[in-house]
């Protein structure tokens, strides 16, 4: 016999209220970021170099601007998603966890906006 | 009623690491770190977007030699991260779950690992 109700066994989404999403999420981005990161790692090998004016010229290039855009959200997403375990595993206190979530999303969302912000500037200034 | 001499079942401290472990908790510090990596990341991009002034600040910070280890722990974060990442999705399509499987494809993702930051940082010099 079993105490689920009809509702909760057609929804599957379990006790923690959001069934496998959490999960899927985190192989969507990581397949995302296979590919972003990989084109993220050949463009830094292949800068010709460093400098403001060569950093610059490399993020405004139309392809690399949309790319960069692409990796922030992705690699903002899937990092959340990751340290949002992290916390979930080793922070118990229900208060301090709570606000370690939060602090770690508000960080996430911060990071993403910074970084779409400054990509988008350089992209179209140039 | 005492249970002081149960037995225990055997603990990390006491036990003989498969190589699955070692690689599984590297998994989470790798991802970890390469966290740390996005707001490196950010920082790049915003001090490109400052300007001059603000970019020279972020280069000199990363051509000391705290920078330029951090950046070597990053690319093996990274491709430590990618490597092992693949391993789990080909897991989770039900692919090379047995032992033997799993004990192999360990070192290959370290193999990866260390042949794909060697050829980043060769592209790169």
């Amino acid at each position: 016999m079993s105490l689920r109700t009809p509702l909760g066994r057609v929804l599957g989404l379990g006790t923690a209220k959001d069934g496998t999403s959490h999960w899927w999420a985190q192989r969507v981005s990581a397949v995302a970021l296979i590919f972003l990161g990989s084109w993220f790692a050949f463009l830094l090998a292949t800068m010709p170099g460093f400098s403001h004016a060569e950093a610059v010229a490399a993020i405004g290039r139309p392809l690399n601007s949309i790319l960069l855009l692409l990796l922030s959200v992705s690699l903002g997403y899937h990092s959340y998603l990751g340290i949002q375990v992290v916390i979930e595993d080793y922070v118990h206190a229900p208060g301090l966890k709570v606000i370690t979530l939060l602090l770690a999303r508000f960080a996430h969302v911060l990071l993403v906006v910074v970084a779409l912000f400054a990509v988008l500037k350089i992209g179209l200034n140039a | 009623m005492s249970n002081d001499d149960r037995p225990l079942s055997p603990h990390i401290s006491i036990y003989r690491w498969p190589i699955t472990m070692v690689l599984s908790i590297l998994h989470r510090i790798s991802g970890i770190v390469l966290s740390v990596g996005f707001v490196v990341l950010v920082a790049w991009l915003f001090d490109a977007a400052a300007g001059p002034e603000a970019y020279t600040v972020f280069m000199s910070v990363m051509d000391s030699l705290v920078g330029q280890v951090m950046l070597i722990a990053l690319s093996f974060a990274f491709f430590y991260h990618l490597s092992n990442g693949a391993r789990h999705l080909l897991w989770d399509a039900g692919r090379g779950l047995e032992k033997s499987q799993a004990n192999q494809s360990s070192w290959l993702v370290l193999i990866a690992t260390v042949v794909l930051t060697a050829l980043f940082w060769w592209l790169a010099s």
